[in-house]
């Protein structure tokens, strides 16, 4: 019913310079709009991209990673992608300094993409944080083929929810939970979750956020008909699959437990493949 | 300004000699992949052709699969980061089986890096590795703990350094060269160096990681999931290029696989005149995935610009004498 993830093994990805057409500041995060012309064709809802920071004279030799927020084309600027920046650390700093008409090295898109459905089915979209961004391009796409789409957003105070206005137009219904109820109501994004599976109004949960929040979607669907695809996020240092720290505990269809690359196996995951309680350890010796 | 004479006008781009050896090996380019920073090749083959560059050095196989380290691995530093990946790989023969005829068949050169726990393991892979053919070069990775010697690294260890090499050699028929690759970690490199080679190593790769650690400020303990890890990139390469100067000074003859922060063409001419006959690209390419096959645009650009014939006649040139 569901699509498999689909694992591109960086055979769209490119490397170019993209120009910096838009960055405003919405709420707490940056919302940046680059010109990638074509390359939105290859580009789908659960890739990410990996950009150079700091200049040629950074001591930052390592690419930050952003999932796509969402792409689209337009007659004025032909094809453009857009990301959700935090800027927390020194390189999503920088970024978020960029002027308009900026020129920024890009290589794009990596990594898996989220499985569409076949059919029409019920898909919840739960999103933490900025972890909302790839989901309202997730969205459209659902809402194309005809599925009913109901999201969740989540984060600890309202300032750290990312929901644009024009965003909510490709849902059926929006929630929002904040843990100190300073927006939507009280309490965690996972909170309505149970209730919704007990009640059959989902068949195919999309998530994307912390790893403690994916972790606790795939609990809740463990054992039921639902199917998890989860956007994992961990730290890289290439994001093209040679350096092989981003790994995960993933189990095999044979139940053989690999670590696998969150960027070119991920970052778009089977949340019930995902070994969540050895994340940070070794699986004993392969027998 | 170098010997020769060579114009570094077209006719002197035309007949550039950009040709390395190392050991009995030929490479039509002095730039490689460096082990553990390409994989074994599928991954950056979307970013340029494989078979266009000197050779791809594959990460470090070992003879079992292994899951290597727990995450965090990884860690930015200035100019650098740190890396405990614990030789994670599918093992000795499914990387054969898989990962060689792929290579083959893109028409790369491949040099295969293999690591051990014991003398022995090195011994059982080298076996292994000559059985293959179109492997054009082994390299043997000694930075690994020794478990039979309280986990010691080998590379620290003049006298299992020897053993080690000694063993592959014993194995190995000569078809192929046997590269030692050292860890600057050591007091004095050239003693290691002299007894990797006496013990039947063709080449020397120089230098591996060196050893570091960062505290997580946050959680007030080490950041890595293996606590220490090894540091690269341009922060390293002032390290690299002492130690291939030094041991080329004492090694004359020995050829040096150059590797340590090579970030372009000027870095990897520095490593050259030093004394090494190729030069290693590895963290470059995780910043950059085209580091590769741009460094040695820029490389052979440089030489041609300062007059040099051939990459040849550029190897160790530090060494000479000022011309008054």
């Amino acid at each position: 019913m569901v699509e498999e993830i689909v694992s591109t093994i960086n055979r769209a990805a490119i490397q170019f310079n993209a120009t910096v057409l838009a960055n405003k500041r919405v709420g707490q995060y940056h919302q940046i709009v680059f010109g990638i012309g074509d390359l939105v064709k290859s580009c789908r809802p659960g890739n990410f991209v990996a950009i150079k920071v700091g200049g040629d004279s950074s001591r930052m030799i390592l690419r930050r990673a952003f999932a796509i927020s969402r792409v689209s084309e337009s007659v004025s600027f032909g094809g453009t992608m857009e990301l959700i920046v935090a800027p927390h650390g020194a390189g999503s700093k920088w970024l978020c300094s960029q002027a308009e008409g900026s020129e920024v090295d890009i290589v794009a898109p990596l990594g898996t993409a989220f499985g569409i459905p076949t059919q029409p089915v019920k898909t919840l979209l739960v999103g933490g944080g900025y972890g909302s961004a790839p989901l309202f391009g997730l969205a459209e796409v659902l809402k194309a083929r005809g599925c009913k789409v109901d999201m969740l957003l989540g984060a600890s105070v309202g300032g750290k929810i990312y929901a644009p206005m024009e965003g909510k137009r490709s849902v059926n219904s929006l929630k929002i939970y904040t843990e100190d109820g300073s927006m939507g109501e009280t309490g965690r994004v996972t909170d309505p979750i149970r209730k919704l599976i007990e009640e059959k109004q989902v068949d195919v949960i999309y998530s994307c956020g912390p790893m403690t929040m994916l972790r606790a979607i795939s609990e809740l669907t463990a054992g039921t008909d639902v199917v998890h695809q989860c956007a994992v996020e961990e730290a890289m240092a290439c994001g093209i699959g040679i350096c092989m720290t981003c790994v995960l505990p993933v189990m095999d269809e044979s139940g053989k437990v690999a670590m696998l690359r969150s960027c070119i196996d991920g970052p778009v995951m089977d949340g019930s493949q995902v070994q969540w309680q050895m994340v940070g350890q070794v699986p004993e010796a392969l027998a | 300004m170098a010997d020769g004479g060579a114009s570094s006008g077209g006719a002197g781009v035309s007949t550039f000699d950009f040709s390395t050896t190392l050991g009995n090996a030929f490479f039509n380019t002095p730039i490689f992949t460096a082990s553990g920073c390409a994989s074994s090749g599928k991954e950056l083959a979307q970013f340029f052709p494989l078979k266009d560059i000197g050779a791809v050095v594959t990460k470090s196989v070992m003879n079992k699969p292994r899951y290597g380290r727990p995450t965090p691995r990884m860690a930015e530093t200035p100019s650098g980061m740190l890396n405990s990946i614990g030789l994670q790989g599918p093992g000795i023969d499914a990387f054969l089986a898989n990962d060689v005829p792929w290579l083959i068949e893109q028409k790369s050169r491949v040099i295969v890096s293999i690591a051990g726990e014991t003398v022995e393991e090195y011994a059982t892979l080298a076996r292994k590795v000559r059985s293959i053919a179109g492997i054009s070069a082994l390299e043997v990775n000694i930075s690994c703990p020794n478990v039979e010697n309280r986990g010691l690294v080998f590379a620290c260890d003049p006298d299992v350094s020897r053993r080690v090499i000694d063993g592959v050699r014993r194995t190995m028929g000569g078809e192929i060269p046997i590269i030692a690759k050292l860890s600057p970690d050591v007091t004095n490199l050239p003693e290691i160096a002299k007894g990797v080679v006496d013990a039947g190593a063709d080449a020397l790769a120089l230098i591996n990681t060196v050893l570091g650690m960062v505290i997580n400020l946050d959680s007030m303990r080490p950041h890595l999931g293996g606590k220490t890890g090894g540091l690269s990139g341009p922060a390293i390469r002032p390290v690299a290029v002492r130690a291939i100067y030094q041991v080329h000074a004492a090694l004359p003859n020995t050829p040096i696989l150059g590797m340590g922060g090579v970030a372009s063409g000027r870095d990897a001419l520095e490593l050259i005149l030093a004394g090494a006959s190729g030069v290693s690209v590895g963290t470059a390419s995780f910043g950059n995935p085209s580091a590769v096959i741009q460094i040695q645009h820029e490389l052979h650009e440089l030489l041609v610009a300062k007059g040099f014939p051939s990459l040849k006649s550029a190897i160790g040139y530090a060494h000479r004498a000022e011309e008054k």
